[in-house]
C-alpha cells in the first residue's frame, strides 16, 4: 500500500481509500494471531500465560481498530474521541482494580 | 470514512433549505440538504464506548471471580471446545474481512460486488450462531446451564464460571443477531440506492457495530476457551 503522509485526514480523495488486498493481509495477519494463541495455549508458561494471551488479543484488538474501523486514517477528531475515551475507560478499570485485586490472598 | 459526503456540506445554518429556494446562484451550486457523516460516525463511536462499557465490566467481573478462584475457572473450562472457539474466531474475523471489502466495493460502485460480500458477512453470522447452537445444546445436554442440577453440585468458581460463560458469550451471541439484522437493512438500502458511492455512512456506522462484535469475540474466545 501506498504511504499517505501526514496529511490525509484532511483531504477528501478516492484515491486514499484501501483496496481489496490490503485488507485481506491485515486478515491474514490476524488469523495468523489466532492459530498463535490456540498453539501457545497448551504450553505451560506459569504467570504469563494470560499476559500473554491478552498481549496477543490486544494486538488483534487494534488491528481491527486501525484498520477494519479505519481509526488510523479517519480525522483527529474521531481518531482523539476513541483515544480519549480508552483513557477514561482505563483509569475507571484501573481505579477499581485497586479495590477488586489488591489485598486479596491469591 | 466520509470523505466523500463532506463535499455536499454546505448547509452552515442547520436548517433545510430546498434547491432553489431563492439563494440566487448558490443554489445552483449546492443541494440544500442538511447532511453530517462526521456526526453520524462521532454517534455510532459514542454508541459503542457504551457497549464497550457493558461488556468491560463483565470482562472485570471475569478477571474478579477468576483471581479469587483460578483452580475452579481453570478445571470449568478445560469442559469447553478449543475446536469450536477457535473455527467461530476465524468464523468472525473473516466476516469483519468481507464486511470492510463490501464498503470497499461501494466505494468503487460495484454495486453487485459489495452485495456478495454482505451476503458473506452475514452467512458467517449465520455460521457462527449454528456453532453456537450446537456448542450450547451439547453443554444444556449434560446438565450444564444456569441452575442446574448437575452444575449445583459442583464447586462454586465453576458455577460462577459457567453463569459468566452464558451471560457473556450469550450477549454477545444476541449481538451477532442484531448484527445480521441490521446488515441485511444495509442490503435493502444498497439495493434501494439509499446506500450508493456517494453516499455510504450507513454502511460504514454498521460495520463499526459488526467489528465491535468481533473485537468482543477476539477477548472473549482466549479467556473463556484457552485456559489450559
Amino acid at each position: 500500500m501506498s504511504n499517505h503522509g501526514n496529511t490525509h485526514a484532511e483531504e477528501h480523495h478516492h484515491e486514499e481509500h484501501h483496496g481489496y488486498g490490503f485488507f485481506t493481509a491485515i486478515w491474514i495477519g490476524l488469523i495468523a494471531l489466532t492459530a498463535l494463541t490456540v498453539a501457545i495455549a497448551g504450553v505451560d508458561m506459569g504467570v504469563y500465560t494470560v499476559p500473554l494471551a491478552l498481549l496477543i488479543a490486544g494486538i488483534k484488538a487494534m488491528l481491527v481498530i486501525n484498520y477494519f474501523m479505519h481509526i488510523k486514517f479517519d480525522t483527529p477528531l474521531v481518531k482523539w474521541f476513541v483515544i480519549a475515551c480508552g483513557v477514561i475507560f482505563a483509569i475507571v478499570v484501573i481505579f477499581l482494580g485497586f479495590d477488586v485485586f489488591i489485598g486479596r490472598a491469591l | 470514512m466520509g470523505a466523500v459526503a463532506e463535499t455536499h456540506e454546505h448547509d452552515h445554518h442547520g436548517h433545510h433549505d430546498h434547491a432553489g429556494h431563492g439563494y440566487g446562484d448558490n443554489s445552483k451550486l449546492y443541494v440544500h440538504i442538511f447532511r453530517d457523516d462526521l456526526g453520524s460516525k462521532a454517534g455510532m463511536w459514542l454508541f459503542l464506548f457504551t457497549e464497550i462499557l457493558l461488556f468491560g465490566g463483565l470482562f472485570f467481573l471475569y478477571f474478579g471471580y477468576r483471581v479469587a478462584d483460578p483452580h475452579a475457572f481453570h478445571d470449568a473450562a478445560l469442559e469447553l471446545n478449543v475446536m469450536l472457539g477457535a473455527v467461530n474466531t476465524i468464523i468472525l474475523l473473516t466476516s469483519s474481512l468481507t464486511m470492510v471489502l463490501a464498503i470497499v466495493a461501494i466505494q468503487r460502485n460495484s454495486v453487485k460486488l459489495s452485495l456478495f460480500y454482505l451476503v458473506v458477512t452475514i452467512g458467517c453470522a449465520l455460521a457462527f450462531l449454528v456453532n453456537k447452537y450446537f456448542e450450547w445444546s451439547y453443554k444444556i445436554h449434560h446438565g450444564i446451564y444456569p441452575g442446574s442440577e448437575e452444575l449445583a453440585m459442583r464447586a462454586k468458581g465453576e458455577i460462577t464460571f459457567f453463569g459468566l460463560y452464558y451471560l457473556m458469550t450469550g450477549l454477545h451471541t444476541f449481538h451477532v443477531i442484531v448484527g445480521a439484522i441490521i446488515l441485511t437493512v444495509c442490503m435493502v438500502f444498497i439495493m434501494k440506492k439509499h446506500i450508493n458511492q456517494d453516499k455510504y455512512i450507513i454502511l460504514e456506522n454498521s460495520g463499526l457495530y459488526w467489528h465491535l462484535v468481533d473485537l468482543i469475540w477476539i477477548f472473549l474466545f482466549p479467556l473463556f476457551y484457552l485456559l489450559h
